[in-house]
C-alpha cells in the first residue's frame, strides 16, 4: 500500500511541475479571493478581526480547484480505470492522491497566510507558533483525505464540477470552524488565548482520523462504482 | 497447450440488461483471437469479464488459472485492458508513464528498458511528453506499458481505431512479436479483413453469444 502511495504521489506531484497548474492558476485564485475579501470587509479592524476565516475560506474555495484538477488528470485518458483495472491497491491510490494534495495544499496556505498578514494585517506571535504550525498540518491532511474520497467519489459521475463543491463543502464545515478557531487563538485575534485553540486542534485530529481510515477503506469501492 | 481463457455458459448482466447470454470461449496460449460483431453485440462486456471488471452472474469463468467467480482481483495485475483510451499521463513523457505502469508491479529499470526497446520508443521519443505523440504512437506508449506491467493477456478494443496506414501496420507486427514473447492477445474490432488476418481465430459475437468461425 505505501509503495503505491509513494508512486501515486510521486506522479502527481511531477504531472503538476510539469504542468504548472497550481503556480500559474490556483494560487493566483487564492490571492485574488484573498483581495476580493479585503475590497469586501473594507475596514482594517474588521478584516483584521475575520482574518483567519478568510485565509481558510480561500482555501476551501481553491482546494475545489485542486481535487478536481488531481482527478482530471486521472479521468482524461482513462488513466483511473486503468489502475482500477489494473488492480493496483486502491488504498495506496487514496493515500498517494492525498499525500500529493497535501503538499500542494501546503504551499497554498503559506502563500495565504502570507497574503494575511500583508493585506490583512494579521501579526504572528512567538507563543502561538506551535498551535499555529500543529492547526495547519492538521486541517491540512484532513482537507487532503476529505478531498480525495469525494473527488474519486465524483470523479465517475455526469457533472462532477458541480456536485463536488455540493458534496464537499458540507463535510469540510467542521475543518473551517476548528481550523479558524485555533489559528484565532494562535494568532491572538478577537482576545484569544493559545490555550483556546488546542481543543479544536483535537477535533481536526478527530477528523483526521476518521477519514483517514474510513478513505482508505471505501475509496476502493467507490471507484469501483 | 496450456488454456489461458476458459469461459463456459458464462452469463454477465449490467444494471437490469443481460450484456453475456451464455458465451463459450477457450483461447490458448500465444493466440491472436479477434472478436467480431456489431455494436452492443457484447464485446467489450466479454473483454471487460476477462479483465476481471464485469462480473459473472452464472456459467464458469477461468482466465490465467483464477476462477472469476470468487477471485477477480486476481486476476488483474496479470491482464492488460486497453480500451479506447490509453491511460497514459499527458504531461508525463513516454518514458515517465512506461516507467510508472512498470513501477505498478515493481518492474526494474532492466525491464522498463526492454519494453520501451520492443515497442521502438526508447530513442526519439523517449524523453517527449504523451501530449505532443500521434494517436499511433500513443497506442505503442500504451502496449508499452502493458509490457512493462508483465501482462500475459492482452485485451484490445477497437486498437486499430484512429490509426493512419502507417500505425496500423506498425501496431499488426507489434502484436505479433508479443505473441511471440508469449503474450496471448484477445482483440475487439469491426475490421474483419485487417483484424482478421491478424488473427488465428474469428469469434463472432451476436446479442451476447459466440459462436466461432475459421479465420480468413
Amino acid at each position: 500500500m505505501f509503495r503505491v502511495a509513494r508512486l501515486i504521489a510521486a506522479k502527481d506531484l511531477r504531472v503538476e511541475m510539469r504542468s504548472r497548474v497550481v503556480t500559474n492558476q490556483v494560487l493566483p485564485f487564492a490571492a485574488i479571493t484573498m483581495v476580493m475579501f479585503a475590497f469586501a470587509f473594507n475596514t482594517d479592524s474588521v478584516v483584521n478581526k475575520v482574518a483567519p476565516g478568510l485565509v481558510w475560506l480561500a482555501t476551501l474555495f481553491s482546494l475545489l480547484t485542486l481535487v478536481q484538477r488531481s482527478f482530471a488528470i486521472e479521468s482524461a485518458d482513462g488513466a483511473i480505470d486503468a489502475l482500477r483495472g489494473a488492480g493496483v491497491d486502491s488504498a495506496g491510490i487514496f493515500l498517494g492522491k492525498a499525500v500529493a494534495l497535501a503538499a500542494q495544499l501546503a504551499v497554498l496556505e503559506v502563500l495565504l497566510l502570507l497574503t494575511a498578514v500583508v493585506l490583512y494585517s494579521a501579526k504572528f506571535r512567538l507563543g502561538g507558533v506551535v498551535l499555529l504550525v500543529t492547526t495547519f498540518v492538521a486541517a491540512t491532511c484532513g482537507l487532503a483525505l476529505v478531498g480525495t474520497l469525494y473527488g474519486g467519489l465524483a470523479a465517475g459521475v455526469r457533472g462532477r464540477e458541480t456536485l463536488l463543491p455540493l458534496l464537499l463543502l458540507p463535510v469540510v464545515a467542521p475543518v473551517l470552524i476548528g481550523a479558524t478557531r485555533a489559528t484565532e487563538a494562535a494568532l491572538g485575534t478577537s482576545g484569544a488565548v493559545v490555550a483556546d485553540g488546542w481543543p479544536w486542534v483535537g477535533l481536526l485530529a478527530v477528523f483526521v482520523a476518521l477519514f483517514g481510515v474510513g478513505g482508505t477503506l471505501a475509496f476502493g469501492p467507490l471507484i469501483e462504482e | 497447450m496450456e488454456t489461458v481463457v476458459h469461459l463456459s455458459n458464462a452469463v454477465a448482466v449490467l444494471g437490469q440488461f443481460p450484456v453475456l447470454a451464455g458465451v463459450d470461449l477457450t483461447v490458448n496460449r500465444g493466440e491472436i483471437v479477434l472478436l467480431q460483431g456489431p455494436n452492443g453485440a457484447g464485446k467489450t462486456s466479454l473483454l471487460r469479464l476477462c479483465a476481471g471488471l464485469l462480473p459473472i452472474e452464472r456459467g464458469e469463468a477461468t482466465v490465467l488459472g483464477c476462477d472469476l467467480r470468487t477471485n477477480r482481483e486476481g486476476v488483474r495485475n496479470r491482464v492488460g485492458l486497453l480500451s479506447h483510451a490509453n491511460g497514459l499521463y499527458a504531461d508525463l513523457t513516454v518514458t515517465e508513464n512506461v516507467r510508472f505502469w512498470g513501477a505498478t508491479v515493481g518492474a526494474s529499470a532492466g525491464e522498463i528498458d526492454a519494453a520501451m526497446q520492443r515497442m521502438g520508443l526508447a530513442q526519439r521519443l523517449a524523453k517527449v511528453p504523451v501530449s505532443r505523440l500521434s494517436a499511433g504512437q500513443r497506442r505503442r506508449t500504451a502496449l508499452a506499458c502493458l509490457v512493462a506491467r508483465r501482462a500475459e493477456l492482452w485485451l484490445l478494443d477497437e486498437p486499430h481505431a484512429g490509426l493512419d496506414a502507417a500505425g496500423r501496420d506498425e501496431l499488426d507486427s507489434t502484436l505479433r512479436e508479443a505473441t511471440t514473447a508469449g503474450a496471448t492477445i484477445i482483440v475487439a474490432s469491426h475490421e474483419l479483413e485487417r483484424a482478421g488476418a491478424l488473427a488465428s481465430r474469428v469469434v463472432d459475437i451476436v446479442g451476447g453469444l459466440a459462436r466461432e468461425r475459421a479465420a480468413s
